[in-house]
Parts: structure tokens; C-alpha cells; sequence
């Protein structure tokens, strides 16, 4: 794949890497907010060609890491119901609620389907007049407008039906929890591209200057992350923090007008839980009225189901890059992805998965042979 | 914002119940066979794990083995369920070096499948024999109603004779052996997908669906003293590797840069969020040769149609002994895991 191979082409990356290199003369900790950003630079190795002074921190962009148990209680509760067809996408199935996840509902006799599109679901609703279909909604700004024009078409084409459980969470408020946090030691973001490309860089100036930092837009290959290290390096190397667009290719600064129409139009701003971090003001996105006929949670009665987390993992702090995940005291030995205690083990873009994945050797001796699989 | 007391949940440790992962070729299928099957059935023979047993019997070594297949759809781009049927077991058997020479066929058909459909795939599955060189010698036809199947499931078992002086076990791999893998990975896998999911990736991707019982004859042409051969089916190319790993004790190290994945297959990949290395293939194998067999046993897969592609992807090494790494095309390295159950593809 032509387009891709450029994006990795080593000759290219090496001068990045010499450039980054040279910039350096202090220690600097930068996050990548998206998760997908973290598989990219532990799965290319990206991270051991960095400078030593160069610390990326992982962020707490991943929407299955971030979605709440009680969202993930609300799914099992209302994937359990007889007539029910409940879909999502494949990386949720494996969440662990209280108890148990949407594949154990699957085993117990529950219509649980994967799809790719939430349109797909909207399909089997037509398909299936008889049976109530539920869509999983979750995700950043990137997985939002899809879902949005779904629970849009549902209602232009009246299809009774269909309903979404929606537990959608937007970054930018995310981003000014993080550097409110008096532990914070975030010095830049590289923030993620494609929810750029939807809600364009305008929320971000005002973050930039108030908490004095470099935030660069950035993207998910491993030129792009290096391109976007190498600006927010020089940035903090010379004592300047604005936004800058190293994504230009996908990222126009006013977004996708289109899209973020289709957002005001179904969803309403709320405050959100984020698993393992707690409510954040005004980060996330629910259903708005005019669309509450095809809120899951209204219509299957879900809305008091309340769950307590007990305080066994601390996927928090890996979130808010507090904690490097082989920091943690379970990482590898009770906490694997076979036998996940949060959703950053579970999730292939949880930071905690990607370090047992791909970053045992680097790990002291002990770790890495509790990590080794049990096989 | 105060960080304290910011937690995440409890696990799901214990399944009760079968989930799909326990059927995807990854660790969950492992503790299946380690914790319930093989400990109920006993056996020396069936304690060596392999894709076929090989058994002494009459003064010959017999290699033996079974499999199921529950594909859906029934065809796809480059094959049917009864190709499947018929490849993936001889190929089980060429793994251990045999050439398959009987096979069984068990058919369980679900009430109210059409009777052409049927046909269908029998004249797959004898076609495919045909071209494989073996016989369908004994069969079997159960019927479940409607509702209890996906229309048609297969069974195979095949037998075939062990050559004298081959002896194929992951037990064998020692560090300097070096790994070849036999073309493009990851066709079947994708080709599946497209037509069940219903998606399109801009070109069509064909199943690499084929027996392998003529590429590993002129692979032991050359040399009987290959080490082990795998063919990367369920969990792809990883899980083929992690085995032998796990089995001979050996690290083993890949370079990820010539890992032949096809750019159709990439690009699938790319949009799902899978990898390549961790998709099912029907028609390549893996193979730990000797050092000083590896440009010979490379020319003569190389010489045959179906190893045409086939290049040399890393070797076994003294270092992470049971852990497969791969050098990524930057320089940097990570592990490469067994799967713990199916894919799932990403949310974005």
C-alpha cells in the first residue's frame, strides 16, 4: 500500500530522528492524547529511537478504555433483554462490566453482533421490524458524526426500532482536566488528527495559552508522530506554545462544518464519567431531546443502573500518564489482557495492552517473564 | 482536579460458558485442549499437541489427524468449505512430513439447506481431493434441524505414512535455524472476511486455499532434515510462530520489513485495525530449516508453484527463549504475542 509505505519509509523517519536528536537539550514529557497514536509508537518501536530526554507520556484517548462500567452495565443489561439485537463494534465485546462482557451475554444466548457501521446496525433494524435493535455509541469526535447521521437517518426514515446507547466523550475537556491536575508533568500534546479533522483546531489556542503548551496536531503513522514530536520538541526547546498543524493533509482548521452540524443537530453537550478518571465537566456528548425515541437508555429503563469501581487497578493514573504501565503493580502478573483488571489491558489501544503486547523485552527480567503468555 | 481515589474495574476472569475465542487458535483454544480435553482423554500420543499425531503402527510411522469446518459463507472468493475440508487436513498431515493418502468426510447438514448447495460443495471437496492426490475412503451424514447449524459443517480426518528419516517437531528448532515462510500471508483470512462482512476493499482478495503435500516433498527432496513446519492457519502467522516457540524453547526474531504481506492485505488490515500476521492463511506454511539447508530448501520452494514467493522472514535465537519478536521496518522491536481469542477489529 502505496500511501501507507510512505508513511513508514525508514530513510525519512531516521532524518526526523536525527533532527529530534539535534533539538534536544532537556528533558521533555509530551502525551499523545489518542490511543491509536500509542499502538502506532510502541508497535513501530518509535519510542526507542526517541531521544532518552524525550518522554512520551500515553494519554487517555481510548474510547474503549475511557467508557464507563456503568455504560458497559447499561450495555450488558440491555443486551440480556429477549428480543433484543444489540450491536457494536468488536473491541467493546471484550470490556469487562461488573462481572461479565458482551461475549459472555453472547454465550449465554444473547443476539450480540459485531458490525463496522453503525449504519450496518440501522440495517438489521430494517431487516428485523419485530425485534428491537440497539447500537452501541461509543467514541471521541472521531466516531461521533457516524453515529449522529445514523440516529438522524433512523428518525427521517422512521425506523421505530432502532435506538442507541451513546456514551460519546470529547478531548478537549479531557486535555484541561489533565493539566489541572496539580501532578500533572504534561509539558505538550500531540493531539490527535482525526478528531481535528472533525472538529477543526479552534478549541485548542485558548488551551494552549492558558496552560502554556505546545499542542500540535498529529497524526497516527510513524512519520507523522515523529513529525509531530520534532515540532513540539522545537516549540518547548525555544520556549513557544501554540497550536500548530502538522496533520494539514486530513486537518483544515474550521474541521468538517458538515459534520459538527450533524453533531448539534443530535447530540447535546453533558458531563461524562471516564472510566477510571471520574466525571469531567462537559466531556461528553448524550442524545438531545428531539431524539429521545431513540435513546437506548430511555427506552429500555437503563437510567438507574449505578456502579461502584472498586479500587483494583490504576488504569487512572496510566491514563493521565501518572504511571507507565509496567509501573503497576499487576501489570503482567494479575492484570493481563487473558485476565484484564481495567480497560487499558483490554482494549488493543489501551496503553496497558500495548506494553504487554509489544514492549515486554524492555521490561525488567521479572516482569517480562510474568508477562510471557501462559501457554 | 483530584486524582486520588481514580480507579478502574474488576475483571472478568472465569468464563462459564464457551465464548468464540474459544475456537480462535489463540490462548483461550490452548487452555481448552490443556485444561479440559487432554486431561480427559489422556494419551501419550495426544500430549505432543501437533496439528497431526504420528503414530507407529506395523513398522511404519502413520501420521494422524482431524478437523472441522464451520466457514461461512460456504464460498468465497478462491475456495469453498470443501476445499477447506480437504487442504486444511492434508496439510496438517504434510506439517508432520506426510503425503495424505485417505480421508474420511462427515457431513452435517442442517434441515432445509437446498439440495444443490450440497452438491456444490461435494464437487468442491472431491475436485479438491482430486487435486491433492488422496482418496475420500469412508464418510458419514448427520442432519440437525433447522436453526441448529449454518447449513453445512464438515469433518475430516485423513491418514498418510511419515518417510523414513523425517522427523518434523517443533521440539527440534534450535537457535540458528532459519524461518521461511512459503508467500503472501494473511489472503484467506481477508478473502473470508469480505464476502461474510460484506465489505469491499477496492480489489478482490482471493483464498490462498491449496494443498501443500507437493511444496513439503520437494522441500525434503532437498533435505529430510528439515526441523518443523507449521502451516499458519487459525491466529495466522503469529500464533504458528508463538507455537514453535513455545514447544522448542527457542526465541524466534522476524523481520517485520519481509513478512510478505500483499498491499490489498495491508490495506484491509489498515481499515479494520488487524494485523496482517495475526490472519488466517489456507495454503502457506512456515518452516525452521537448518542454516546450511536454508538456500537450498529456499530454491526448491521457490522452484514450486505454490512456494513461488516464498522468502526468508528471520530465525530462531538463543535470546527470549519461547517469545517471538519482531524488528520493526524503523529499527525499533516488539513482541509478538499469541492471540488471546479472535481479532476484534478497532473502533477507529
Amino acid at each position: 500500500m502505496k500511501y501507507i509505505d510512505e508513511f513508514q519509509d525508514p530513510e525519512l523517519a531516521r532524518r526526523l530522528l536525527d533532527d529530534i536528536h539535534a533539538t534536544v537539550t532537556r528533558p521533555w514529557a509530551l502525551m499523545e492524547v489518542c490511543g491509536g497514536q500509542t499502538h502506532s509508537i510502541i508497535r513501530h518501536g518509535l519510542d526507542q529511537l526517541l531521544p532518552d530526554k524525550v518522554e512520551l507520556i500515553h494519554g487517555p484517548g481510548c474510547p474503549v478504555c475511557v467508557t464507563p462500567l456503568e455504560v458497559i452495565d447499561k450495555a450488558l443489561e440491555i443486551a440480556s433483554r429477549p428480543g433484543v439485537i444489540f450491536c457494536s463494534f468488536g473491541d467493546m465485546l471484550r470490556v469487562p462490566g461488573t462481572g461479565r462482557d458482551l461475549f459472555q451475554v453472547r454465550g449465554e444466548g444473547g443476539d450480540v453482533r459485531v458490525v463496522y457501521s453503525p449504519l450496518d446496525a440501522l440495517r438489521i433494524a430494517q431487516q428485523n421490524p419485530d425485534r428491537e435493535v440497539v447500537f452501541f455509541g461509543i467514541g471521541f469526535e472521531t466516531t461521533a458524526p457516524p453515529n449522529a447521521m445514523t440516529v438522524h437517518q433512523a428518525r427521517k426514515l422512521g425506523i421505530p426500532n432502532f435506538s442507541m446507547l451513546v456514551s460519546h466523550v470529547r478531548v478537549p475537556p479531557a486535555i484541561e482536566a489533565i493539566m489541572s491536575s496539580p501532578s500533572c508533568r504534561v509539558q505538550g500534546f500531540l493531539a490527535a488528527g482525526h478528531v481535528c479533522s472533525v472538529m477543526g483546531v479552534e478549541e485548542y489556542p485558548e488551551l494552549a495559552e492558558r496552560f502554556r503548551v505546545p499542542i500540535v496536531v498529529t497524526g497516527f503513522e510513524p512519520l507523522d508522530i515523529l513529525e509531530g514530536v520534532r515540532r513540539a520538541v522545537r516549540q518547548l526547546e525555544r520556549g513557544e506554545h501554540t497550536v500548530d498543524n502538522a496533520y494539514a493533509r486530513a486537518v483544515r482548521p474550521e474541521g468538517n462544518p458538515a459534520a459538527r452540524a450533524m453533531l448539534e443537530d443530535v447530540f447535546e453537550v453533558t458531563d461524562r464519567a471516564w472510566r477510571g478518571i471520574g466525571v469531567i465537566p462537559d466531556s461528553g456528548w448524550r442524545l438531545s431531546p428531539k431524539y429521545r425515541d431513540h435513546d437506548a437508555e430511555h427506552r429500555f429503563s437503563v437510567g438507574g443502573i449505578r456502579t461502584e469501581e472498586p479500587a483494583q487497578c490504576r488504569s487512572g493514573e496510566v491514563l493521565q500518564g501518572l504511571l507507565k504501565p509496567h509501573e503497576c503493580e499487576a501489570f503482567g502478573t494479575l492484570c493481563t489482557p487473558r485476565t484484564p483488571l481495567g480497560a487499558t489491558m483490554v482494549s488493543s489501544e489501551g496503553a496497558c495492552a500495548a506494553y504487554y503486547l509489544y514492549r515486554r523485552l524492555d521490561l525488567p527480567a521479572g516482569k517480562a517473564r510474568e508477562a510471557s503468555p501462559v501457554v | 482536579m483530584d486524582l486520588e481515589g481514580w480507579t478502574c474495574p474488576a475483571p472478568v476472569r472465569d468464563r462459564p460458558r464457551v465464548v468464540m475465542g474459544h475456537g480462535g487458535g489463540g490462548v483461550l483454544s490452548a487452555e481448552l485442549v490443556q485444561q479440559i480435553f487432554a486431561p480427559a482423554f489422556g494419551g501419550e500420543v495426544l500430549a505432543q499437541l501437533g496439528d497431526a499425531a504420528v503414530v507407529p503402527l506395523g513398522g511404519t510411522r502413520l501420521a494422524f489427524s482431524t478437523d472441522s469446518y464451520v466457514v461461512r459463507p460456504l464460498f468465497f472468493p478462491g475456495g469453498s468449505i470443501g476445499d477447506l475440508a480437504v487442504n486444511g487436513t492434508v496439510n496438517d498431515l504434510a506439517m508432520s512430513g506426510a503425503r495424505a493418502a485417505y480421508l474420511s468426510c462427515g457431513f452435517i447438514l442442517e434441515e432445509g439447506v437446498e439440495l444443490d448447495v450440497v452438491r456444490r460443495v461435494s464437487e468442491a471437496l472431491g475436485r479438491a481431493a482430486r487435486t491433492a492426490g488422496v482418496e475420500v475412503a469412508t464418510g458419514d451424514t448427520k442432519v440437525v434441524e433447522a436453526g441448529h447449524g449454518d447449513g453445512i459443517y464438515v469433518n475430516t480426518a485423513g491418514i498418510g505414512l511419515v518417510p523414513p528419516g523425517v522427523d518434523l517437531r517443533p521440539q527440534r528448532v534450535v537457535p540458528g535455524d532459519v524461518v521461511i515462510v512459503s508467500g503472501a500471508i494473511g489472503l484467506h483470512g481477508v478473502a473470508v472476511m469480505s464476502v461474510r462482512e460484506g465489505l469491499e476493499f477496492g480489489v478482490e482478495i482471493t483464498s490462498d486455499c491449496a494443498p501443500l503435500g507437493g511444496l513439503v516433498d520437494a522441500m525434503l527432496a532437498v533435505t529430510p532434515d528439515l526441523h518443523a513446519l507449521r502451516d499458519p492457519t487459525r491466529g495466522g502467522l503469529a500464533a504458528a510462530l508463538n507455537e514453535i516457540a513455545a514447544a522448542s524453547g527457542t526465541g524466534v526474531v522476524v523481520r517485520e520489513r519481509d513478512v510478505p504481506v500483499p498491499p490489498a492485505v495491508a490495506n484491509a488490515c489498515a481499515i479494520l485495525g488487524l494485523d496482517p500476521m495475526y490472519i488466517a492463511n489456507e495454503g502457506k506454511l512456515v518452516a525452521f530449516v537448518p542454516r546450511e539447508h536454508a538456500d537450498a530448501v529456499l530454491d526448491a520452494m521457490r522452484a514450486h508453484p505454490l512456494g513461488a514467493d516464498a522468502v526468508i522472514i528471520g530465525e530462531a535465537v538463543e535470546a527470549h527463549p519461547g517469545m517471538v519478536v519482531a524488528r520493526t521496518g524503523l529499527g525499533g522491536t516488539r513482541v509478538v504475542d499469541l492471540p488471546i481469542g479472535e481479532q476484534l477489529p478497532r473502533i477507529c
